[in-house]
């Protein structure tokens, strides 16, 4: 019964979905108000029944309904209930539904969220993701039912969960990706609508701006934890793969960097404003292209969800619909007025033209990669991979060169500026990160590695860009005392954001540069040094977990006479699959993280054991974590939540109903 | 110069037709050189007897090759299915690719035999022969030694049940008329 109640609610929203995509684009176009106010409360009705669904297919896990088919395929009655849950979107059918959830709550805030926004505007934006949810609501319904039953043959017990994604990160990482993926649906939908009513304006960007952040924050946390959910469960201590699900997950997220900072200049300037519209379609359009790439089975990826050729075709259908009608609309309305207003080559606008430049041509490179050997398949020349080896080659000169950029744009002056000026404030703190980076790399070896001093400067460089700025903003030494009034939110995330982001660089080449790493065959009493650590092997055994059973090895370490931690990694066996895992056992801090995985058992007593000393790699989600916070905290700014009703009304006024 | 905003469009549509072709091909279907052909003779040790077998050794069909190593993590994923299949009585041989014997012996006595016989194949010239691709893969034999199915990465339940279980409950000439169907 539960079920069933599930796939009629999901039924009814495609109805409420329908409803939107169509009543008040209707409205908008004929003028009719009444049919325009109807959009809040039909977004309202798509998101209370997906909700309705969603639940029913939680109940279903949770009860463990094996009549269900994708209960009975990810789950198992021994499975931990938390994982039971999140084995609702370990799948295809479940993730799916989890898609559309996020995507009708993000319809809601929009509603929610949009009051002093014109009630067309409003309209248009919500009959635009209603489209959407359309689109995969019936992908849902007609290819990947989450409610089918296995009728009358019901299993005794489910197929259980991969065990790589039991596991505390999982839980989380999809919903946060998600939000981002989905979230960018709703500058997309800003875009579309603006394009539609013929006006792309400061306003239009204004009102796009905290949404485009909100979902670039949700973004980046969500490839921040799934960059560490693979390091600590998969075992062997890498932390991107250039796999191309995640180039599915980072294009957009690459795309999104450019529109975050485009939409800047086209609020603050008015310029860019067709190329910020393109974007805006560019990053969603990447979102849907990530969603194809890992359900219709078109690439190879360890993480690609079983697919089959209906649902790509499925999917490729929405696909040309979407970008296609998008970019059509883009084409035929997007302004081709060249604007009056001008900068000159030495100001922020060019600055964050060279942002953008970079990060879309960052995007089309790693485009390229993922489907190079998609192209080569086509034209029957062959199997190919693209490896990482490409990727690094390509992308790590591209971020080397948006470096020197970052610490200026925060500094410099809209329209005209002088580079005079920027010698002026930077010059000192040039001077200064340039014996940083000499003299830093020092310390972490005796040998000068080149690549650090490098990461050090650039990095060095963006971090004193923020300081620099924030000395000024505080007017330190003016005498008046400390400006804090100026330090807005607007200022606070981009320079969390920044700093952050010169972490993640400072990382990266570090662990990247001076990882160590030994592949041994170790016993009881076996002792190996690592990075200055004394690793000892001091017991074997076996434990029981609630569905598995684990081999475990239990390391002391110590450095001198100190000790520093007791590492325990296991090797699971999980019952229901017969699939074993690797729990690797890490200590970790801010500096280092020691690392050590389980082989395999090679003879009686001996494990092959893999042992690393990773430096400085947590710099890799701590910054992580920095730009997403920074994206969130520029939402709080206040002028996002003046939009006075003296001043809607004008642009009511302006955008006009007649689209 | 308005044909300039239809670049992106245009783009697009190009990307489009590529990603529709791309649905029409299985990444995971690699042409096999030997599809329809009888398996390549050989002349190598069996792993647990150290005689010298070839393909005649290969009895009863029809039958499972399964292309393994202890070196290959999918292969320790997909051992528990391979034990369940031999249990229900399908013949499997094992072709050990590019391994160190000892530890193949030794993965066997851990983790159960599901092999009739192990071909032993330290160079990897029967995999070239076969056109092996990596392990773990596996290759139907039918009734006459002929091959008639390829399948690349872990065999598991659906894998079985969707492309291979005909061959082993159809009489011969339907399953030489899935030939065709096994190798696109």
């Amino acid at each position: 019964m539960i079920p069933e109640i599930g796939h009629l609610a999901l039924i009814i929203a495609f109805v409420f979905a329908m409803g939107l995509a169509v009543i008040p684009m209707w409205g908008a176009v004929r003028g009719n108000s009444a049919a325009l106010n109807l959009a809040p409360t039909l977004a309202m009705g798509v998101l209370l029944f997906v909700g309705i669904a969603f639940a029913m297919l939680a109940v279903s896990f949770l009860k463990d309904d094996f009549s269900v088919a994708v209960v009975a395929a990810n789950s198992n009655s021994l499975l931990p209930a938390i994982f039971k849950f999140s084995a609702l979107w370990g799948n295809h059918e479940g993730s799916l539904l989890l898609w559309v959830l996020i995507l009708s709550g993000w319809m809601a805030a929009v509603s929610w969220f949009s009051h002093g926004l014109p009630s067309v505007m409003v309209a248009r934006v919500l009959s635009v993701m209603g489209m959407i949810a359309v689109g995969f609501l019936a992908f849902s319904l007609l290819t990947s039912n989450p409610f089918e039953r296995l009728l009358p043959n019901i299993p005794l017990d489910g197929n259980d969960l991969n065990p790589l994604l039991q596991d505390p990160g999982l839980i989380i990482h999809p919903p946060l990706l998600y939000m981002g993926y989905v979230g960018l649906s709703v500058p997309f939908a800003f875009a579309i609508a603006a394009l539609l009513g013929g006006r792309l304006d400061a306003s239009w960007a204004r009102w796009s701006r905290p949404w485009t952040n909100m979902a670039w924050a949700f973004l980046t946390a969500g490839i921040t934890l799934g960059s560490w959910w693979a390091y600590y469960e998969l075992g062997w201590g890498g932390w991107w793969f250039w796999d191309p699900v995640e180039n599915a997950s980072f294009m957009p997220w690459l795309m999104g960097t450019a529109l975050v900072h485009s939409l800047a200049v086209t609020e603050k300037r008015g310029v860019f404003r067709a190329w910020t519209v393109l974007l805006a379609i560019f990053a969603f359009s990447l979102s849907l292209l990530g969603t194809f790439l890992v359900r219709s089975g078109v690439l190879t990826s360890v993480h690609a969800f079983a697919s089959d050729p209906e649902r790509g075709l499925f999917i490729l259908i929405f696909l040309a619909l979407v970008i296609g009608g998008s970019l059509l609309l883009y084409a035929l309305r997007a302004p081709t007025v060249a604007s009056r207003i001008n900068y000159t080559a030495v100001s922020r606008e060019s600055l964050l033209m060279v942002n953008n430049l970079v990060f879309t041509v960052s995007t089309i490179i790693v485009l390229l990669g993922t489907l190079f050997p998609l192209v080569m398949d086509a034209f029957s020349l062959g199997k190919y991979s693209v490896g990482p080896p490409y990727f690094n080659a390509v992308f790590v000169p591209l971020m080397a060169l948006v470096m020197p950029f970052m610490a200026v744009g925060p500094l410099s002056r809209w329209r005209e500026d002088s580079a005079a000026r920027w010698l002026h404030e930077l010059l000192v703190p040039g001077a200064v990160v340039v014996v940083f980076a000499l003299a830093l790399p020092l310390l972490f070896g005796a040998r000068f590695n080149v690549w650090i001093a490098l990461a050090v400067l650039l990095s060095g460089w963006v971090a004193i860009g923020v300081l620099k700025d924030l000395w000024r903003r505080l007017g330190v030494g003016s005498g008046y005392g400390l400006r804090w009034q100026t330090l807005t939110p607007s200022f606070l995330g981009m320079a969390t954001a920044h700093l952050g982001f010169a972490a993640v660089v400072m990382g990266a080449v570090v662990v990247t540069q001076l990882n160590e790493e030994r592949d041994l065959l170790m016993k009881v009493g076996d002792v190996e040094f690592l990075g200055g650590y004394r690793f000892e092997l001091t017991a074997l055994s076996r434990q029981a977990g609630p569905n598995y059973m684990a081999d475990q090895a239990v390391f002391e370490i110590t450095q001198g006479d100190k000790p520093i931690a007791t590492l325990i990694p296991e090797k699971r066996r999980y019952f229901a699959s017969g699939q074993m895992m690797t729990e690797a056992a890490i200590d970790g801090s801010v500096w280092r993280d020691l690392y050590i995985a389980l082989g395999e058992p090679v003879e009686e007593g001996a494990w092959a054991v893999r042992l690393q000393f990773k430096p400085m790699v947590r710099w890799l989600w701590l910054g992580g974590a920095l730009i997403g916070f920074g994206a969130l905290l520029t939402v709080a700014d206040r002028r996002y939540r003046r939009q006075s009703t003296v001043k809607s009304a004008a642009i009511a006024e302006a955008t006009g109903l007649a689209g | 110069m308005r044909v300039k905003r239809f670049i992106p469009l245009a783009a697009f549509a190009l990307l489009a037709l590529l990603l529709f072709k791309g649905l029409s091909i299985d990444p995971t279907a690699l042409p096999a050189a030997r599809l329809g052909q009888p398996f390549p003779d050989f002349s190598q040790p069996e792993l647990l007897t150290e005689e010298v077998i070839g393909a005649s050794a290969l009895q009863p069909r029809p039958a499972l090759v399964n292309v393994w190593a202890t070196w290959c993590y999918s292969c320790r994923v997909e051992h528990p299915y391979l034990l369940a299949l031999a249990a229900q009585g399908v013949p499997i041989y094992g072709l050990n690719y590019k391994d160190e014997s000892e530890k193949a012996r030794q993965w066997l006595s851990e983790l159960g035999d599901p092999y009739r016989l192990n071909i032993t194949d330290r160079d990897g010239t029967v995999g070239l022969d076969l056109g092996v691709y990596g392990a773990p893969e596996t290759y139907v034999l039918g009734p006459d030694g002929v091959i008639l199915h390829r399948h690349v990465g872990v065999l598991d339940e659906a894998v079985f049940e969707r492309d291979i279980r005909h061959f082993f409950t159809a009489p011969g000439r339907v399953a030489q008329a899935s030939i065709q169907e096994g190798g696109e």
